[in-house]
C-alpha cells in the first residue's frame, strides 16, 4: 500500500486527500448505521427468549400467482429470445444465450451425486418467462417466513429483497452512496444488465470464459436464461476497503435464481465481495442456478464470502469458478444452509506461478436435506498453493456430503495442497460423508488430506451441562465452536447472523 | 441440621454391569470428605453419578441434596443447585474463550447479569491465585491447554462459579510440585468458607495436607468398605489397601502402585 502511494503523482495526491476525507465521512456514516443495527438486533435478541420450530411446510404451498400466458412447456428458443429482447441486449449476448440453450438440451443430469429427478423443468421454464406475474409484496409472504426474518434480525432493506418485493427498498440509498464512494477510486460496481450495456467490450471478453456453459447442464441453463447479478471491476492497485454486498441491488426478476456475477480484480488490487445473506429466501420456483466468474490478476486478492440459506424446497445448483494469475489470491468463505438439495463446489484454477486458493466452508443439513458441497482446485502452475477447510453438520436425518477435487497438472511442480474436512453428526440418523478426488500428475507435490467424521460428544455435552448450561445451549455451544473457523472469517454482522441461524436450526432439532 | 448431600443404597451400572453396589454417603455442611481406593474401584463413577453423567445408569437408591431428592434432576439442574464436579480430563470446546464461557455460565447459574468489567476484575483475581497468566482468559476453553492448565482451569471454574458442594476428581494428578501446591492452597482457601462442602478423590497426600479432610471413605470393588478420620488416611498412605482387603477376607493385590 505504501509503495503504491509513493508512486502516485501529485495530482493523484489531491484526489487521495479528497478520497480520504470522504472515506472518513463514510466510515462515520457506516458506524452510525452499524450502531443502529446493533441496537435493533439487541432489541430483537431480548424478545428471542423462546423459539418454536418453524413450520417448514409453508414452503410447499403452490405459487398462487397466475401466469400471463403459457405457450409451450419446457424451455424453448422463444423464451430465451424474449428474455433477451426485454433486456434490450446486443446480438452477441442473444447468440450466447441461444448457444447455451443448445448445449443445455444436449446435456443430461449428472450421473453422480444427489437425485435431481424431481426438478420440474416445465415449471421453471414458465417462471423465467419475463412477463410472468412475479411481483409479490411483503404482506403476501407467509407469516412464518416473516417471523424467521424478524428472529434473525434482518434489517428492513434485506427483508424486502428476501421477500421478493423487489425494487423499492431503503437500501437503494445506501447502495448509491457506496457506488459514489467507489467511483472515486475507479471501481465499477453495478448490476449485470447495466454492465452488458455500459461495458460491452469487457463483458464480451470475459463473459463465459471462466465458467463455461459446457461445464454441466445447469451452467448451460444458467447462460441461456441468466438474469440479474453483479459486475465488479477493481482497477490496478486499488484496494477496496469496504466489503461489497450483493443484496444491495439484486432486484431484477429472476435475480437470486439465475444471477450472473462477474468480478475482475486487476493487478495488485484487492476486494472483499459478500454474496447472499442468512435468511431463507422466499422463491416461487425451486431451482437456483447462478453463475459466478472471478478473475484474479497478478498479485491481486479477492475474498468471496457467501452465506446462503434457501427455503426447504430449493434445488441449489450453483456454479462458481475463479481464475487466479501469478501470485494472486482467491479466498472463498462459504456457508450453505437450507435447500432440499445443494450441489456446490466452488473451483479455483491456479494458472500463474505462486497463485493461492484458500477455501473455508460450512454446511448444515437438517431433516430431509442433502447438501453435497465442497471445493475444487486445479494447480496449473508451479509453486501454487491451496488450502481447503470445511465443516459439515448434519442432524435429524440430514445428509452432509463433502465432495472435492484437487488436481495438480504435469508442469505444476513444487505445489502445496492441504485439505482438512470435518463432519459432525448430531444424532444417529444423520449422515456425513467425504468423497475426495485427488489427481496428481507430477511427484513434486506436498499434499495433505485429513478427514474426520464424528458424532457430537456426549461427554462434552455433559461437561458443559455440569457448569449449568442446558442441553440445548451445550449443544449449540459445541456446534458454534465447530463452526467458529468459518464464523471468524465473516464480517461481524454475518457471523452473528450465522450463529443465530445455527441456534434456530438446533432448536428445531432438539425441541 | 440435615446433610448437604445424602446418598443412600446407590447402585450404578454401565451396560448392565454393576459398578457401584449400594453406596451410602453423607456429607454435612462445612465437611471435607476424601474418597480413596484403588484404580477402578468406582470413585469417579460415584462423583459422576452425583452429577448425573448420562453414561452411568442409576439402577437403585437415592440422592438427596439439601434434603431434596434429586434422582430425576438433570446435570444442569444439579449444577444450579450448587453441585460442582471437576473433571479429570476436561473437554475441549473451541470457539468460546475461558472468560466468555465462565461469564455465560455464571449468569446462567445466578440468573443475574454481571458487567463485563466487574467480571473481568473478579476473574483476574482468581487467575492470579492460580498463577495463570492473563492470556489464559482469552484462549478457547481447554483447547491446546497443557495438562496443568486444564487442571488449574477446573479449579478456576470452581472459584468463579462458587458452588456449595465441590467434588474434586483427582485435581492433583499429573501436576508438578509447584502446581500441586498452588491448587492445594486455592482449594483449601475456598473451603475455609464453612458453608462449603467437599468430596475429594485423590491418590496423593500433598493436597490432603492442605485441605485437611474430616472423613475418609475407602471404596473397593464398588463398595465403601471402611470409613474413618485422618488416621485412616495416614494408614492408607503408608500401607496401601491390602490390610483392608485382609480384614475383609479379600484376595491381596501385590503390584498395587502407591504414590
Amino acid at each position: 500500500m505504501s509503495n503504491l502511494r509513493s508512486n502516485l503523482t501529485s495530482d493523484h495526491n489531491v484526489k487521495q486527500l479528497d478520497t480520504e476525507r470522504i472515506l472518513a465521512e463514510k466510515a462515520a456514516e457506516r458506524e452510525a448505521l452499524k450502531e443502529s443495527r446493533r441496537k435493533e438486533r439487541a432489541e430483537k435478541l431480548k424478545e428471542r427468549t423462546y423459539v418454536e420450530e418453524f413450520d417448514r411446510g409453508v414452503y410447499d404451498i403452490k405459487n398462487p400467482n397466475t401466469y400471463e400466458i403459457m405457450l409451450d412447456k419446457g424451455l424453448n428458443e422463444e423464451i430465451v429470445r424474449e428474455i433477451s429482447s426485454i433486456k434490450d441486449e446486443p446480438d452477441w449476448m442473444l447468440e450466447k444465450r441461444l448457444a447455451a440453450l443448445e448445449i443445455y438440451r444436449e446435456l443430461k443430469n449428472p450421473n453422480w451425486g444427489p437425485d435431481l429427478s424431481e426438478l420440474n423443468m416445465d415449471e421453471i421454464a414458465t417462471y423465467i418467462r419475463p412477463k410472468a406475474q412475479m411481483e409479490s409484496n411483503w404482506q403476501e409472504v407467509p407469516d412464518e417466513i416473516r417471523k424467521t426474518f424478524e428472529l434473525l434480525g434482518i434489517p428492513e432493506a434485506e427483508l424486502d429483497y428476501l421477500s421478493g418485493v423487489g425494487a423499492q427498498y431503503d437500501s437503494e440509498v445506501v447502495y448509491h452512496n457506496v457506488k459514489d464512494y467507489l467511483a472515486l477510486q475507479g471501481v465499477v460496481y453495478t448490476d449485470f444488465e447495466s454492465a452488458v450495456e455500459q461495458y460491452p467490450e469487457i463483458i464480451q471478453e470475459y463473459f463465459g470464459t471462466c465458467l463455461k456453459p459446457t461445464l454441466h447442464r445447469y451452467s448451460a441453463l444458467h447462460y441461456a436464461v441468466w438474469s440479474g447479478g453483479s459486475y465488479v471491476y477493481v482497477p490496478e492497485g486499488v484496494h477496496v476497503d469496504i466489503p461489497l454486498q450483493s443484496y444491495f441491488r439484486m432486484n431484477a426478476p429472476g435475480a437470486g435464481q439465475f444471477e450472473h456475477t462477474l468480478i475482475i480484480v486487476e493487478k495488485g488490487g484487492s476486494l472483499h465481495f459478500i454474496e447472499g445473506c442468512s435468511a431463507p429466501r422466499y422463491n416461487t420456483i425451486n431451482l437456483h442456478a447462478g453463475g459466478v466468474e472471478l478473475f484474479v490478476k497478478e498479485g491481486a486478492k479477492l475474498r468471496y464470502s457467501t452465506i446462503e440459506n434457501w427455503s426447504r424446497n430449493m434445488y441449489n445448483l450453483n456454479s462458481k469458478r475463479a481464475i487466479v494469475e501469478k501470485d494472486g489470491v482467491i479466498e472463498w468463505i462459504s456457508g450453505s444452509f437450507g435447500s432440499r438439495v445443494s450441489m456446490l463446489y466452488p473451483a479455483s484454477i491456479l494458472i500463474g506461478e505462486g497463485a493461492r486458493s484458500e477455501f473455508t466452508g460450512i454446511t448444515f443439513a437438517g431433516a430431509g436435506q442433502t447438501l453435497d458441497t465442497g471445493a475444487q482446485v486445479v494447480h496449473k502452475a508451479p509453486h501454487t498453493y491451496s488450502a481447503v477447510e470445511t465443516k459439515s453438520i448434519s442432524k435429524g436425518g440430514g445428509k452432509a456430503i463433502y465432495r472435492s477435487l484437487v488436481q495438480v497438472e504435469e508442469g505444476a511442480y513444487g505445489c502445496r495442497s492441504n485439505t482438512d474436512c470435518q463432519s459432525l453428526m448430531l444424532d444417529a440418523q444423520s449422515r456425513g460423508d467425504t468423497i475426495p478426488t485427488i489427481i496428481l500428475k507430477n511427484d513434486d507435490v506436498d499434499f495433505g488430506h485429513e478427514a474426520k467424521i464424528g458424532r457430537i460428544d456426549d461427554q462434552a455435552i455433559f461437561y458443559l451441562m455440569s457448569r449449568g448450561l442446558s442441553e440445548e445451549e451445550a449443544k449449540a455451544m459445541i456446534v458454534r465452536g465447530f463452526a467458529e473457523p468459518v464464523a471468524k472469517e465473516l464480517p461481524l454482522e454475518y457471523a452473528v447472523e450465522m450463529n443465530e441461524l445455527i441456534n434456530l436450526e438446533l432448536k428445531g432439532a432438539i425441541g | 441440621m440435615s446433610n448437604m448431600l445424602e446418598v443412600s443404597n446407590l447402585k450404578v451400572a454401565v451396560d448392565d454391569v454393576e459398578i457401584l453396589q449400594g453406596i451410602d454417603l453423607e456429607i454435612g455442611r462445612g465437611e471435607v470428605h476424601v474418597l480413596m481406593g484403588p484404580n477402578g474401584a468406582g470413585k469417579s463413577t460415584l462423583a459422576r453419578t452425583i452429577m448425573a453423567d448420562p453414561q452411568f445408569e442409576q439402577v437403585e437408591g437415592d440422592i438427596y441434596f439439601e434434603g431434596e431428592n434429586i434422582n430425576e434432576f438433570s446435570t444442569d439442574e444439579r449444577a444450579k443447585l450448587g453441585i460442582f464436579l471437576t473433571f479429570q480430563n476436561p473437554l475441549e470446546v473451541a470457539g468460546i474463550s475461558v472468560e466468555d464461557f465462565l461469564r455465560t455460565t455464571k449468569i446462567e447459574l445466578t440468573g443475574e447479569d454481571i458487567s463485563v468489567i466487574k467480571f473481568k476484575r473478579e476473574l483476574k483475581g482468581h487467575m492470579q491465585d492460580l498463577d495463570l497468566d492473563q492470556a489464559y482468559a482469552e484462549r478457547y476453553l481447554n483447547v491446546g491447554f497443557s495438562g496443568g492448565e486444564k487442571k488449574k482451569g477446573e479449579i478456576l471454574q470452581m472459584s468463579v462459579l462458587n458452588p456449595d458442594l465441590v467434588m474434586l476428581d483427582e485435581p492433583d494428578s499429573g501436576l508438578d510440585v509447584d502446581a500441586v501446591r498452588i491448587v492445594s492452597e486455592t482449594v483449601a482457601d475456598f473451603l475455609s468458607d464453612k458453608n462449603k462442602s467437599c468430596l475429594i478423590i485423590t491418590h496423593h497426600s500433598v493436597i490432603l495436607e492442605s485441605v485437611k479432610p474430616d472423613f475418609a471413605h475407602i471404596l473397593i470393588d464398588g463398595k465403601i468398605v471402611k470409613r474413618g478420620g485422618p488416621e485412616l488416611i495416614e494408614r492408607v498412605n503408608d500401607e496401601g489397601y491390602n490390610w483392608i482387603r485382609e480384614e475383609l477376607g479379600l484376595e491381596k493385590v501385590h503390584d498395587e502402585v502407591l504414590d
